[in-house]
This record gives structure tokens, sequence and C-alpha cells, in this order.
């Protein structure tokens, strides 16, 4: 520390400085005595970054996030959680008179009667719906590219428990304005908690406290949205964070670009300017769609009441894929054993999202134990060259936007004016059996464009150039590519099937021989990466 | 470190130019070719406009600044529009121009500044490609012996493994003193109801009048012609300060068919009075209201799944994923000629749960 005290003041006693270079000098010392930043600054400041565009998603969540944070701090200064009955008076004449909650009222008045509180309403709820499909996006960069790989599996779970906690936010602060379509959202949520055996009648009346709707819950979920589930927000996103600088973040293979190193921007100034500009693009973009476009006119829905509902209702994106769980069953699952009822029409969906999730949860650690890769992997992997990989997100993918769309299957059928029997029997078949397609379908195509990657490392690309030979034959030229081009051809992991052995006791177990078939299917079509013989032997031709 | 059972001769060892001599961890079932291609090293570098032409570098300097300048224009209009354009009149068109101006200025500000700060970055900063070296995340051997010595001192010193019982009633009370809280959040609900028995019966009784909703007139039989349907309340129920846990389960919907196309089964042939029927308005799936009635058809639509019910035979199930069809109120005249309830629901109304049979 002392030493660069002595390196600040060095320059300061040969040079004469201007008066804003000696405020700052004399500042940055004041600070320093007191906090030793230089530490921070010299471990830190020149950190290395590696670029590239699917690396802004992991940002995009970190900046809406920040967002919905300033705004809904903005929000609690004018929003009242409570549930007592008011008779609205204020600026919205067709609503004037009615009777309904103080929560409603309040988010009236900051939409009707605070300047500018529509549009921080609006950048609120906007920035919510961004926050989750840029984790979600982040999520799918990550699995494509295989970035959850050692060491980074417990981030992955970090990260997947926020994309989960950021839905719960979600779904609260949808719930908190009280209005028609949100109660009917509770409504559902009340009856699928019923549905749950041994416990679910109690849960519900508690959460409620007492019967639906009662009272209490707007109050309880406010007390979730703004203090208990930010306060984990916020501890697992710097969790997360520690991670990312503990690890160094990922890069693509490329020549010169190793396990060993990380190639980029320096954190001052180049990557600071560039993530700091994005912020503040981020934010304008959220802003410019508040400012044009209306998100959840809790107006035009009125307060709730049990008794009324309108056509086409549907849960913000998120929960889409859970309410179309739910529509995709048919009719009559459920029975009556021993006095009790057994709801399969909402087991069923909770069941398997829950198994589908879960999976999520775990795929590092699956694919792990599989390979049996005990490695450090920083380079990410174009998803293409891990072709069984690629196909189960293709799959997972196809699943979960089956369930999203059957969340929309009135308004398709309203739209397309078709029968709604028939969208949902098409979604049903689609969630079924379009996994299957999808996985299929990727793998071939990741599996040709490795071949291809061969055909173009060993004899080059077409050039266009069309020649006639003396014997008149005619051939197009390959034009060879330079030896950078070439390395991200060739340069990635490749696997072989694992052979079936016995133990150190002479066995074989089951668990072994599950691993083995999973390492069958998971590395048999397996493309290898050109070799220098492979090259030498296909100049010869 | 744990042994991978793969790790063994088919997989070949890395020999020569191989990616890297490798004597770490298991790699598992990867293969390492003896003969792979070698990582040729950093491309040249290449210089942008901007490294290479003095007026591109000053152009996109002016850029640069007239962006930030935009920025500060943009507060400037977000505050002025914010004093500009009152939304105290209620009208309409008021608040959509308060609205989209204040965001148009903020978010010129906001852009100008994002822009202007990744153009300054790509453009003008230095970019030549920066290295860090990578270390393996576990610690160095020295740092991890330490480590185990530490935890080995800490166990000497505190007995925490010699002095099991110590250690055992110490998890003991660890995993009781948790406890009372969990019991502390049976006072989420009321202490005096039965959530089992609240479910299983709703206000109606009989000789309740049938009364609009939501203004609670009653309804005369003769007002309900061929075809129509009505949505229907408990007679008084407005004066209640609960109506609306009361609504949730009360809530009812009336129409009128003609008797020849109702299929009663036996016993509940005297619940509907001259074609009007009332069934519980409370979905059986999971207790949206199922306002949409199909007058051609008699079909009645849940807009939340799109469970479907047939008023002809009893709103039994024709599709969606509801199991149940929905109660009926047995429902007659009164004196007047108003419509009234017989009973209550013969059955719990809406979702099911675990405790209704």
């Amino acid at each position: 520390m002392t030493n660069l005290l002595t390196k600040d003041e060095a320059p300061a006693a040969t040079t004469t400085p201007t008066k804003g270079s000696r405020f700052t000098a004399a500042a940055s010392n004041y600070i320093e005595d007191r906090t030793s930043i230089s530490g921070a600054v010299k471990e830190f400041g020149r950190k290395i970054f590696p670029d590239h565009w699917s690396f802004m998603l992991g940002e995009v969540s970190l900046y809406s996030f920040v967002i919905i944070f300033l705004t809904g701090s903005f929000l609690t200064f004018f929003y009242q959680a409570s549930m007592a009955t008011v008779i609205y008076d204020g600026s919205y004449v067709p609503l004037k008179g009615l009777e309904m909650s103080t929560a409603m009222s309040s988010s009236l008045h900051i939409s009707f009667d605070l300047r500018g509180g529509l549009l921080i309403r609006q950048i609120h709820h906007w920035a919510a719906l961004v926050f989750v499909a840029a984790i979600g996006l982040h999520m799918l960069r990550i699995y494509f590219t295989g970035a959850f790989r050692k060491p980074r599996e417990l981030n992955w779970v970090i990260g997947f428990v926020l994309f989960i906690l950021a839905m719960a936010e979600g779904f609260t602060g949808y719930s908190l304005p009280d209005d028609l379509l949100s109660g009917n959202g509770l409504r559902i949520i009340e009856g699928m908690v019923q549905g749950i055996p041994f416990v679910g009648t109690w849960i519900s009346f508690l959460v409620f406290g007492g019967d639906f709707p009662g009272t209490a819950i707007v109050g309880r979920l406010y007390t979730l949205h703004i203090l208990l589930l930010p306060a984990i927000i916020v501890a697992l996103i710097a969790m997360h964070l520690v991670f990312v600088i503990v690890h160094k973040h990922t890069q693509f293979s490329g020549p010169g670009k190793t396990e060993n190193n990380v190639v980029g921007a320096p954190i001052l100034p180049m990557f600071a300017a560039k993530a700091g500009g994005f912020f503040f693009i981020v934010f304008g973009i959220i802003v410019l769609m508040a400012s044009f476009f209306t998100i959840n006119p809790i107006w035009n829905y009125g307060p709730y009441d049990p008794s009324p509902v309108s056509a086409g209702t549907q849960p913000d994106w998120y929960i889409g894929f859970a309410d179309g769980a739910l529509r995709l069953m048919p009719p009559g699952l459920e029975v009556v054993l021993f006095n009790h009822t057994y709801s399969f029409n909402i087991l069923i969906p909770l069941v398997v999202l829950g198994l589908f999730i879960l999976v999520v949860l775990i795929y590092p650690f699956i694919e792990a134990w599989i390979t049996g890769d005990k490695r450090e992997h920083h380079l990410l992997d174009r998803p293409r060259n891990v072709p069984t990989r690629t196909a189960i997100g293709a799959a997972g993918v196809t699943f979960y936007a089956s369930l999203w769309a059957a969340a929309s299957s009135d308004i398709v059928a309203t739209h397309f004016q078709l029968s709604i029997e028939g969208v949902i029997h098409t979604v049903q078949a689609t969630t079924i059996l379009g996994p299957i397609a999808a996985y299929l379908i990727t793998k071939r195509v990741c599996i040709a464009l490795m071949k291809k990657d061969r055909e173009i490392a060993l004899h080059g690309y077409e050039s266009g150039r069309i020649v006639r030979l003396p014997g008149g034959e005619y051939i197009e030229v390959h034009q060879p590519v330079d030896e950078y081009e070439r390395w991200k051809l060739v340069n990635f992991t490749d696997n072989k099937p694992l052979m079936i052995r016995p133990n150190a006791k002479g066995q074989i177990t089951g668990l072994q021989k599950v691993r083995v078939g999973m390492s069958k299917w998971f590395f048999e079509d397996r493309i290898s990466p050109v070799t220098t013989k492979e090259l030498e032997h296909g100049d010869h031709h | 470190m744990a042994h991978d059972d793969n790790s063994g001769k088919e997989v070949a060892a890395p020999v020569s130019s191989a990616a890297d001599k490798y004597e770490g961890p298991s790699t598992g079932t990867a293969v390492i070719a003896s003969d792979a291609f070698t990582d040729p090293g950093f491309p040249p570098h290449r210089e942008r406009m901007t490294d290479l032409d003095p007026k591109a570098d000053k152009r996109a300097e002016r850029q640069v600044f007239t962006l930030f300048y935009l920025s500060i224009a943009g507060s400037i209009f977000a505050i002025a529009s914010y004093i500009g354009f009152p939304i105290e009149s209620g009208a309409t068109g008021d608040l959509r121009l308060s609205t989209l101006t204040l965001g148009v200025g903020i978010a010129l500000a906001l852009l100008g500044l994002g822009l202007g700060a990744v153009h300054w970055s790509k453009a003008l900063m230095m970019n030549e490609e920066g290295i860090d070296e990578r270390h393996p995340i576990r610690g160095t051997e020295a740092t991890r012996d330490r480590a185990v010595e530490i935890f080995k001192q800490a166990n000497e010193e505190s007995g925490i493994g010699r002095r099991t019982v110590i250690r055992n009633t110490l998890i003991g009370a660890l995993v009781a003193f948790p406890l009372p809280a969990v019991v502390l959040f049976r006072g989420l609900g009321p202490m005096n109801v039965n959530p089992v028995e609240s479910l299983s019966s709703t206000m109606w009784k009989k000789g309740m009048r049938l009364t609009l909703d939501p203004s609670g007139l009653p309804v005369k039989a003769a007002d309900v012609t061929l075809g129509s349907a009505f949505h229907i309340i408990p007679e008084g129920i407005n004066d209640f300060h609960d109506k609306l846990e009361r609504k949730a389960k009360a809530a009812v919907l009336l129409m009128r068919l003609d008797p020849k196309d109702l299929n009663p089964s036996p016993g509940r042939e005297g619940w509907a009075y001259d074609g009007i029927v009332a069934y519980s308005k409370i979905c059986t799936h999971v207790g949206c209201p199922v306002a949409l009635y199909e007058q051609q058809t008699h079909h009645l639509l849940c807009p939340c799944h799109q469970s479907t019910f047939d008023v002809e035979n009893e709103c039994k199930v024709v599709f969606g994923p509801a199991a149940r069809a929905l109660p009926q109120l047995p429902i007659t005249v009164d004196s007047d000629g108003y419509l009234v309830a017989q009973s209550d629901f013969n059955e719990p109304v809406g979702p099911s749960f675990w405790e209704r049979s």
C-alpha cells in the first residue's frame, strides 16, 4: 500500500498537476487510507472478460432486476397492500363509486392520479416480463454451450433457483392490484392447492387465512414480494456473480483460446464502459416499451369479484406453461378412494412439471456421471458438437413450448376460428410427440453439421469456381481453410461410449449397466474431429 | 479423488502435441487423439477504421459526445413534460400524453448514455485483446492441508468428535428449536373454523330467494324467458361484510331451457322449475366462474381452462380438465312467484379437496 501511495505522490512532484487531478488524487488517498480499496482495484480492475453476443443475456437479467428494484421501490411509496373495502373515488370515471379493495384503489391511484405513476408501473411490469425471459434465454445459452460443466455445476443450480424465484416474484406481484384477472389467478392457485392429498385443504386455508378470498392474501403476498423473495434473490445473485469471478468467464474455442486462459477485454475501461452502457440501453428499451405499450390494464378488468370473469383469461407469459399443463388434462381424472378424493387432473400436471424441473436442475450432474469427465471445462461447446445434449435440449424446449401454447388454446381457437377441442387435442399430441420429433431432427441436424465441418476442414470450402479439366471433366475448386478457421472446426471434445466392465469385485452392477446404456445413447453416433494424419492423407488425393 | 472406472486402457494416453499434456483429474470417456491439431495461436490483430484513419477517429468522438448531449436533452425534456403535461383533468388523452412524453424523455436520456458509452468503448477505446491466466479452482495443496489442519485442531480443542453425547444432543436441540415456529403458523388461519366444514356448505337455504348479481333484486320465474341466463347470488348477501367469501361459494347460474331438453336423473326431477335450472357457477376444476353460456348447445364453458358442462344432462363434463358435474341448486317458486332455493346444494361446490367424498 505504501508503494502505491508514493507512486501516486511521485508524479505530483514532477509534473504540474491541474486542480482537477489534484482533487482526484486527494480524494483517492482519502478513501484508500480508510478502505484499502487499491487492493480491489489491483485485483479486479484489469480482469479480463471474453466477448460474445450470447453472454449479454445474463447481463440483461441482472439489469432488468435492477430496473425492477428501482421502479418497485417507487411503487411501494404509493401502493397500499390492504383488502379493506373502499368506494373508488379517483379519476377513472367508469369505476367511480364501485366497491373495491384498498389495494385496487391505490393501484388505480398510481395509474391515473400520480404523474408518471402509470409509466413507472408499466416499466416495472415490462421489466419483470423481460427479467424472466432473459433468465430463460440465459439458461438456454448455458445449457446448449455446456457452460454448466465442472466447475460451474453449483452456479447452474443457483441460477436455476433464481429462475424459479423470479417466477414467484412475478406471480406475487401480478396478484397485488387485486383486480379481476389476478384474483382469478389466485382462485386457480387455491383450487390447485386444495387438490393436493392430505394437506391441500389445510394449506389453502392457512395461506388465505380462512375461506377464499379472505382479507389476508394481498398483504401476505406483498411481504413475500417486497421483502422475503427480493432478499433471497439479491443474496443468490451476489453468490452467482462471486462464482463468475472465481471461475472466470467461459469463452468459445478459437485460435489462442485455451482451457488455461481467458481472452477478452479488461474491466477498466473497456468492459465497464460496454456493460455499463448496456445497462442504460436495456433500461432505455424497457422505458420505451412502457411508454408505447399498455401492460396489465387493471382498469379494464375491474376489482376482484368471485362471480364475473372475462373470456380469454391468461396469466403473464412465464406462468403459461403451468396453466397450459392444467388445460391439457383429459376429463374425468378424479378418483374417490376410501372417502378421500384424488384429483389427478391437478396432481398429474404438478408431478410432471415437478419432474421436468428436477431433471433440468440436476442435468449437469447426470451428464458428468455419464462422461465421468472430472476436468475443468472453460471452453464452450458449439451445440452441434454435442448432438445428444443439444437434442435433449431441443426436446425440452418443445415440451415447454407445447405447454405454453396450451395456455393460449382459447385465444388460438377464436383467432383462427378453430374448435377449442381441436386445438387442445392437437397440443396434447404435440406435447407428447413434439419432443420426440424435435429430439430426432435436432440430433440428425447436429451430426450433419459436424460432417460438414469435417468436410470443410479436410477439403476446404466450395469456392464457386468451376474448372474444366483437359479431359473434359468439370470440377469445382475447393479453397482450403486457413489454420485459424480450421482450429475452430477441429477443436472440440470427442467422447466415445463407455465399455461395460466388471468392478474391483469382478461384478457388473446394475448402476454400471445404466451408465453404459446412457453413455451409448449419448456417444454412439459420434463424429470425431479431423486429425493431422487425416488431413495429410486427404492432401494426397 | 474418485476413481473413474472407465479411465482405463482404451483411452489413449495423452501423448505428444495433443491438446495439453494432461495429468490432472480423470478425462472420463473423452478421447484424446495423438495426432490432433495444435492451437495455431492468436490470429493477427485487425485494426479498426478509427485506428487507421484520424478522420474516422474524430467522427466517432463527435458521435459519442453528441449522444451524451442528446441524453442530457432527454433528461431536461422529461422534467419539462412532467411539469408541462398535467393529468389532473382526468382526461385519458392527458394521461396518455404525460406518460408518452415523460417516457420518451427518460428513454432518450438512457439510450443516449448507453449507446454513447458502448460506441466509445467499441470505436475508440484500445481494443487489443487482454489475456488472463486461469488457475485450477481448487486451492493449492498447502492451503488445503492448512484447512484440514484447522478443522482437526478445532475438533481437538472442542472435542466435538470425542464427546458424542454433547454432539448428539446439540444436533437434537438444533433440530427441535425451529419447531415452535412451525406451530406458530397455525395462526395464519382462524382457530375456530374447520376448513372442511366451511368448504362443504354455502349460505343457500330453504326458501332463500334467488337474486341478481350484483344488484340483489329478486327474480320472478316469469321473467326468465326461454333461452336466457342470469347470474345469481343469494338474497341478502350484499349485507354481509364477508360477502366475497360467501359469493365465492354461493354464486349460481340460472338458465331456462325447454323442459323436454332436460334429462334429470331419478330423484332430481323436482329440482328444476318449469325448465328453469340453477347450477353452481364455481368450476369443479380449480374454481373459476363458469360464466360463458352457449345458448344453442346448452353448454357452459369455463374461460380459464375450457371445461365444458352440458346443462341438458345435469351439467356433466363433456370436455376439459374438470372431472365432476357442476352441483345443482334445487329451486322452486314462493307464493309471490319469486324463485327460491329448496335447500343448500346437496354436495360441496367448487374444486375437489382431499376430505371430500
